[in-house]
């Protein structure tokens, strides 16, 4: 009876813990919603008034998703702990390079002409409202898998942390009405006013965990000198290869870690969320203030995040039911209380991506499809409350999905961000060279699309799957060890220039929106 | 310096930051300094030393490659 009520009085301390923190954020979308005007350039972009620190939040927030906070030191554990730095290379550096390069560029030109999609500002660019859909129809199409992936995610840490009283569908469903009501309340300023809250909990959580479980294992040294023993090949840098090579190979070969930095970097920089992020800054200085901090935030929580994977193989840690090491690794050394809290922080991870997402997935429906199409002269209000309920339906549908057995949260994470940085090589030379022309646009982006779907959707090489009757033959997905999405960038850049070369721009084309004031 | 000068230090720059970010000169090396692999020292270090040249980046080449812009 003593077990039954400790496990009962343990499981209502973790809901009360994660209730509490929903109803938070519920109040901090409240106090937004306050402040937001009725207008669509302020429900998604909160009127470009951000500040450094909630643009650095808001954005890395955005960043940590389900897949980071978790599947990072799963990698870690299973492999060993290089992922740190295909992560800081990945968001660290080539996020921080690409946030001056497209992000400087995208708020320049998104200032001057009120863009608030990226879409919008290709389809003006090319005078082309079909390039525009064409973007945005793209664009939701990788975006609805990741966001239920977030839910999932939701629901089987819910799950695992109450032992199964919160059943899967019930946790997820939580989460799906708690971010429903904030986003649809309170648009950009509620969502990126969270994610501050959200990216420091976080932050303070990963150091206390890693303080509290090196403390217990003994510290830094200890814990090293075991995972030297159990696994000395994760100290040494790379496969096991005696020197680095440029072709073939594994995981944590050069050519993979580079195209897993690579690949995701680029594929970040297009993610709905975070693009639309690049129009939202208050001034050239958070942009600049942003950048020099990036290397450090990723720094400060990918370090501890990624090591208390690698040292939970040293220490004998089994991997849990649920899959995920890092709620291992603190059932073994923390008291029940504080890894719900670690818990609730992952949960806090997977919203803050997920209602970023749905904002930003909300406002490619409404103005790149919807308003284009449907209803060309809607009224701003009348924008402002299809931007509302395309949240709502767009998160049902989400979690309707969710409920369906999906395959596993590595996978599908990785494919979405490939998809995405198919549109990088497109977008960048759109941005930077003023004799793109459509053509050469729609060319690279469908065919680096096909080519990437291709690739990743059919069985490997060799083997065949059948589908509805249908025998798919397999088809390679890694080229001498580089991945497919870094392949398919390369076919999308050839053809934008050499579409480009060959081809005229129409009258309705109008390079001058990338070139700026100056230029003649 | 002059436009185009800066243009080509800045992209030199960048391009050195990246390409080092993964230390592949010390590729299978296990050795373990304070506790933990000399690889990821070099990792903190260079990351903090990235985190150093945006800041002065942010100072003096702002603005490069963003042609009409920069005016």
């Amino acid at each position: 009876m003593v077990g039954v009520t400790a496990l009962q009085s343990a499981v209502s301390i973790q809901i009360g813990i994660v209730v509490a923190y929903l109803l938070l954020a519920l109040g901090v979308g409240l106090v937004a919603y306050r402040l937001t005007d009725r207008t669509a350039e302020d429900y998604y972009l909160a009127s470009r008034t951000l500040g450094t620190v909630v643009l650095l939040f808001t954005t890395f927030a955005t960043l940590l998703s389900a897949f980071t906070f978790f599947a990072g030191p799963n990698i870690a554990y299973a492999l060993g702990p290089e992922w740190i730095l295909v992560m800081g290379l990945m968001d660290g550096l080539i996020f921080g390079v690409l946030w001056y390069v497209v992000g400087y560029k995208q708020w320049l030109v998104g200032r001057a002409y009120g863009y608030v999609t990226l879409g919008e500002m290709l389809g003006d660019r090319f005078g082309s409202p079909a390039l525009r859909a064409l973007v945005a129809g793209i664009s939701l199409f990788w975006l609805f898998p990741y966001v239920m992936l977030q839910q999932v995610g939701a629901g089987g840490a819910l799950s695992a942390l109450t032992n199964g009283v919160v059943p899967y569908w019930a946790g997820a469903g939580l989460i799906t009405v708690f971010m429903i009501g904030y986003v649809a309340l309170s648009g950009m300023r509620g969502v990126a006013w969270t994610d501050t809250l959200q990216g420091l909990f976080m932050l303070t959580m990963v150091w206390a965990a890693f303080v509290w479980v090196l403390s217990a294992a003994g510290g830094v040294g200890a814990a090293t000198d075991a995972l030297a023993s159990s696994n000395p090949e994760f100290l040494a840098l790379g496969d096991g290869s005696a020197s680095p090579s440029l072709f073939g190979g594994g995981p944590y070969s050069l050519p993979w870690m580079l195209s897993q930095a690579i690949g995701i970097a680029f594929g970040v920089a297009m993610f709905p969320q975070v693009n639309q992020r690049f129009f939202v800054a208050k001034s050239e200085q958070v942009l600049k203030r942003t950048m020099a901090l990036w290397p450090v935030v990723v720094l400060l929580l990918f370090v501890p995040a990624f090591m208390l994977g690698a040292w939970a193989a040293g220490l004998g840690v089994a991997m849990p039911e649920s899959g995920n090491i890092l709620p291992g690794i603190l059932a073994e050394y923390t008291p029940t209380w504080f890894a719900a809290l670690v818990v609730a922080g992952a949960m806090a991870a997977m919203m803050s991506s997920s209602d970023s997402m749905l904002l930003s997935g909300s406002s490619y429906f409404t103005r790149d499809l919807y308003r284009p199409f449907v209803n060309t002269d809607a009224s701003e209000r009348r924008e402002d409350l299809i931007a509302r309920v395309g949240v709502a339906v767009f998160a049902t549908l989400a979690f309707v999905a969710s409920l369906v057995n999906p395959p596993s949260l590595f996978v599908i994470g990785g494919t979405a961000f490939g998809g995405f940085a198919q549109l990088a090589p497109p977008v960048i030379v759109a941005l930077y060279w003023s004799r793109t022309t459509r053509s050469g646009m729609v060319a690279a982006i469908l065919a680096s699309q096909l080519f990437y779907m291709v690739t990743t959707f059919t069985p490997p090489a060799g083997e065949t799957a059948t589908v509805w009757g249908i025998v798919v033959p397999g088809v390679m997905e890694t080229f001498a060890g580089w991945s497919s999405s870094v392949v398919g960038m390369l076919v999308g850049l050839a053809l934008v220039i050499g579409v480009s070369v060959l081809t005229d721009a129409t009258v309705a084309e109008q390079p001058s929106v990338m070139q700026g004031p100056a230029d003649d | 310096m002059s436009g185009r000068t800066a243009s080509v230090v800045w992209a030199a720059v960048f391009a050195l930051l990246l390409s080092l970010a993964i230390p592949w000169f010390l590729w299978d090396v296990s050795t373990v300094v304070a506790g933990l692999p000399v690889w990821l020292w070099w990792h903190i270090g260079w990351m903090l030393l990235a985190a150093g040249v945006f800041a002065v980046f942010t100072q003096r080449g702002w603005g490069v490659w963003m042609g009409g812009w920069s005016a």
